[in-house]
């Protein structure tokens, strides 16, 4: 039972991984791989962190071992971090490329154009 | 005393990172001394950088309209973005472009939960923002004659909620 739920919450995890990792070669310029990237990465990291927190409860619940507190709650702020950092450093390369002066590839309105020329 | 802001938030994420280590409540004493002691150095060093707004960052009313915010609208729209994107990897249908928004908010915090919000929510990053608190955002699909979108045409609620939480 326990055992089948990990395997949904992984496969979930490691399939939103795969696809970014797909996305990253598929796409066709930096912007759109940042798309890739940071989405996917982030549910996918939060379905996997999900099946530790879960096994660390499954674990903790018979004798209440302290050592599977520390697990789940490390799991879980390993979540809060990457929440908190991610769109922070997609911004950052993003801001960086069209900074210096990526155009990108496609674009049917650019308003940035111009912007840092100023 | 402009320290209290960033020694409490050490303190916390302290005792969090070590819950489970032993039998006072959940710590050990030797965890809270310690866990004291480094808030306090971290206090003083960034003293000149943290702003003391208490009541802005401790309100419960923030906190818990933020805790609805993640598990709430939030997930359900980075579920949704996340599905979208799948799409777009899959069958390789794009129609990019830099959109501006002018979601009117005044505080840098709001203005940052906004940022974060769109960058990981449905086919949008932010990319620029400007002194009056325009969002540059790339959009990876914009549809046909929404290239001067509202911020709702763009992200739905999210601006509501960045409201409501932070301003």
């Amino acid at each position: 039972m326990i055992e089948a739920l990990l395997a949904i919450l992984l496969a979930i995890g490691v399939g939103f991984n795969l696809l970014a990792s797909i996305g990253i070669l598929r796409f066709p310029d930096v912007y759109t791989r940042i798309h890739a990237s940071t989405k996917c990465t982030t549910f996918g990291t939060i379905f996997i962190v999900l099946a530790t927190v879960v096994y660390s409860i499954y674990r903790w619940l018979p004798n209440h071992d302290a050592r599977w507190i520390t697990i789940g709650i490390h799991s879980a702020l390993v979540v809060i971090f990457l929440v908190l950092t991610n769109p922070v450093g997609a911004h950052a390369i993003g801001r960086a490329a069209r900074k210096s002066g990526i155009r990108p590839y496609g674009a049917v309105i650019d308003e940035l154009e111009g912007y840092y020329e100023l | 005393m402009s320290l209290t802001t960033s020694f409490l938030w050490s303190l916390i994420v302290y005792l969090i990172l070590t819950a489970g280590s032993g039998s006072v409540l959940l710590w050990s004493p030797a965890e809270l001394v310690a866990g004291i002691v480094i808030a306090a150095l971290i206090g003083y060093a960034t003293r000149n950088i943290m702003d003391e707004r208490l009541d802005y960052f401790f309100n419960p009313k923030r906190w818990v309209l933020f805790l609805i915010y993640a598990v709430g609208p939030f997930f359900y729209a980075m579920a949704k973005a996340n599905l979208d994107v799948a799409y777009r990897v899959i069958t390789g249908k794009i129609r990019p472009g830099i959109v501006k928004i002018s979601p009117g908010l005044t505080r840098d915090e709001s203005r940052t939960l906004l940022a974060n919000s769109i960058t990981l929510t449905p086919g949008t990053f932010t990319l620029e923002i400007d002194d009056e608190g325009n969002l540059y955002v790339h959009w990876i699909n914009v549809p046909p004659g929404k290239e001067k979108p509202t911020p709702e045409e763009l992200c739905g609620y999210l601006p509501k909620w960045a409201r409501r939480i932070a301003e």
